[in-house]
């Protein structure tokens, strides 16, 4: 399998604080990777730096073999590159499926019937058919982030980044998210999943980088990540319960 | 799959079928209504074009402008200049205004684009503050003080006084439909959709993939053109131009915004009762001056506090009401649906 996405020494800095410290490291195809690290420790600037939402001050990112460093958000988006945001971000004014739709029609780039199709798909895989009419600004907080998931789904990604989508689920919702998210590495897409809640992560992902202060503290299998005290000590907390 | 997506609904039908009656009367108005009605009525329908293009440009492209007479203005002294100067038919000139405005638009946009919310809007404004004072400079259209339309020009667009009345209520009604059309098949469309999205969140719009420059610029030219068009026919009424008449800020953009706002910004509906409810206010109270004007500022405000989503707004939020059928509807998603598609 090749790489899809790489890393080349990706730094940016806001004055003395370093969100992505010469960061260099590649996702292969078909890869599900977990990212964890305390707060503040430069995870969403990471994706933001991926999606186009932030430009690095020196390093180059590439996607599917192309250099996407200067591609502005949307044409990174239309290339295959899908995101959730931490802190939803609905097109309050439109239904849910209307919100969908803008996905497949701008960022798969479909038309007509066969947009129509993909929604379907998604809202019913999403579980959000119930609520395909409901205007997107009267969702509850859950509801808002299934909708993020949904509509990074309509645009076809080959590579999906997860902004933690499963905070603040019950354990049910969390299992029924972690079988979506399964279902959708199970269709080939790869995915950066980044999260508080271990467990869910541990589910679907097959490698795990820990983040800290813009730098990659650690890089591997999950087990062995989770079982390394200095991950346990120094990033989650010694009595972390993971 | 069981869903399937519908567009319009009953209520939009209706007022589907009710439109094209109203059409047909509108249309057959020479023959029933006096000169001085269909001079009222041809305002009415150039002001509901304007009102309809701020509506799409500020509404749902978020750019909001107060500079939209730069040209209004464009497009009046094209006309002048085109009929007079360079001998072009008087109908001719007209559309080669709205061709000539969205060619001024592009280099326009390329530098207005660059300013953001509250600047954007002052450098519109100041864009046609620079060209009211180019036209005050051409001294070949009267300079300052402006100019007429010559007698044979006007003769030459039709036989006849009533002909030509006539004929500038027809065009001022089928720019009308035109522009209400275009904008409805515009909100219809991807291009639409991606426009409410970043309406709604430019953020998530670009991560979806919506290029919002060119979007942007799309609306830009084209309203930028149509407005101009619009500015040729309403000087082909008025048979006179001078720089402050054609560049008028109050005119063409303070009483436009008045409209869309009242009647309810971001709807396609808005426009329309806005220009109802601002002819019905001029007309009732033109003649008490300065009271006119409180009254409209009045108006303004109860209508901002009471109702800031506007006249339609409040009445969609109410009811969900669409009389343009633009929203997409999903049916068969729960087993009991109400006829207007509003889940139970």
């Amino acid at each position: 399998m090749g790489e899809l996405l790489k890393l080349e020494a990706v730094r940016r800095a806001y004055g003395a604080v370093v969100v992505a410290d010469a960061q260099s490291w590649s996702l292969a195809e078909g890869e599900a990777l977990g990212v964890i690290g305390p707060n503040g420790a430069g995870k969403t600037s990471m994706f933001n730096l991926i999606t186009g939402t932030l430009n690095p001050q020196s390093g180059r990112i590439y996607f599917a073999g192309q250099d996407i460093t200067d591609w502005p958000a949307a044409r990174r988006c239309r290339a295959g590159m899908a995101r959730s945001f931490q802190v939803p971000q609905p097109f309050g004014g439109m239904t849910v499926y209307e919100n969908a739709l803008v996905a497949a029609t701008q960022g798969a780039g479909a038309r007509g019937a066969r947009a129509e199709a993909i929604c379907l798909d998604v809202l019913a895989r999403t579980g959000l058919m119930p609520k395909a009419n409901a205007r997107a600004g009267s969702l509850t907080l859950l509801e808002r982030k299934r909708l993020e998931l949904a509509r990074a789904l309509c645009t076809q990604p080959r590579l999906l980044l997860l902004d933690e989508i499963a905070g603040g689920l019950t354990d049910g919702e969390c299992h029924s998210l972690v079988q979506t998210i399964r279902d959708v590495r199970a269709t080939g897409v790869s995915i950066i999943w980044i999260e508080h809640v271990v467990h869910a992560l541990l589910a679907v992902v097959d490698r795990l980088i820990v983040v800290d202060f813009g730098r990659l503290i650690a890089d591997g299998a999950p087990q062995a990540i989770m079982a390394s005290r200095e991950v346990r000590e120094i990033y989650l907390g010694l009595d972390a319960d993971v | 799959m069981s869903q399937r997506v519908t567009r319009s609904s009953r209520l939009s039908q209706g007022a589907a079928v009710l439109g094209l009656l109203v059409l047909i009367l509108l249309a057959a108005a020479p023959w029933w209504a006096g000169r001085a009605d269909m001079r009222l009525m041809g305002e009415i329908f150039l002001y509901l074009s304007l009102a309809t293009l701020w509506n799409l440009l500020a509404g749902y492209a978020g750019l909001v402008s107060v500079g939209q007479q730069a040209y209004v203005g464009l497009g009046g002294y094209a006309l002048f200049a085109l009929t007079i100067l360079a001998g072009v038919p008087a109908l001719w000139a007209i559309p080669l205004a709205g061709l000539l405005g969205a060619l001024v638009a592009v280099p326009v946009a390329a530098l207005i684009f660059r300013l953001r919310g509250a600047y954007f809007a002052i450098g519109t404004w100041v864009i046609a503050e620079v060209f009211r004072l180019g036209a005050a400079q051409v001294s070949a259209l009267g300079g300052g003080s402006g100019t007429s339309l010559p007698a044979d020009v006007v003769r030459a667009m039709a036989s006849g006084r009533d002909a030509r009345e006539a004929l500038a209520y027809w065009l001022a009604l089928g720019v009308a439909m035109a522009v209400i059309g275009l904008a409805f098949a515009i909100l219809r469309s991807r291009l639409g959709l991606a426009l409410m999205a970043l309406r709604d969140n430019e953020l998530a719009a670009r991560s979806l993939g919506i290029n919002i420059w060119r979007t942007k610029f799309i609306v830009y030219v084209a309203t930028a053109g149509l407005t101009t068009l619009i500015g040729a026919l309403i000087f082909v009424q008025k048979l006179r131009i001078s720089p402050d008449a054609g560049f008028s800020v109050n005119d063409w953009t303070a009483f436009v915004i008045f409209i869309v706002v009242i009647g309810g910004i971001g709807t396609l509906e808005g426009p329309i009762i806005g220009t109802l409810v601002f002819f019905a206010l001029r007309e009732t109270m033109a003649d008490m001056g300065s009271v006119y004007l409180i009254a409209l500022g009045v108006v303004a405000i109860v209508v901002m506090l009471r109702a800031p989503a506007g006249i339609w707004g409040l009445i969609r939020a109410r009811t969900g009401a669409e009389l343009f059928p633009i929203s997409h509807r999903v049916r068969g998603t729960t087993t009991k649906e109400t006829a207007d598609g509003k889940k139970a």
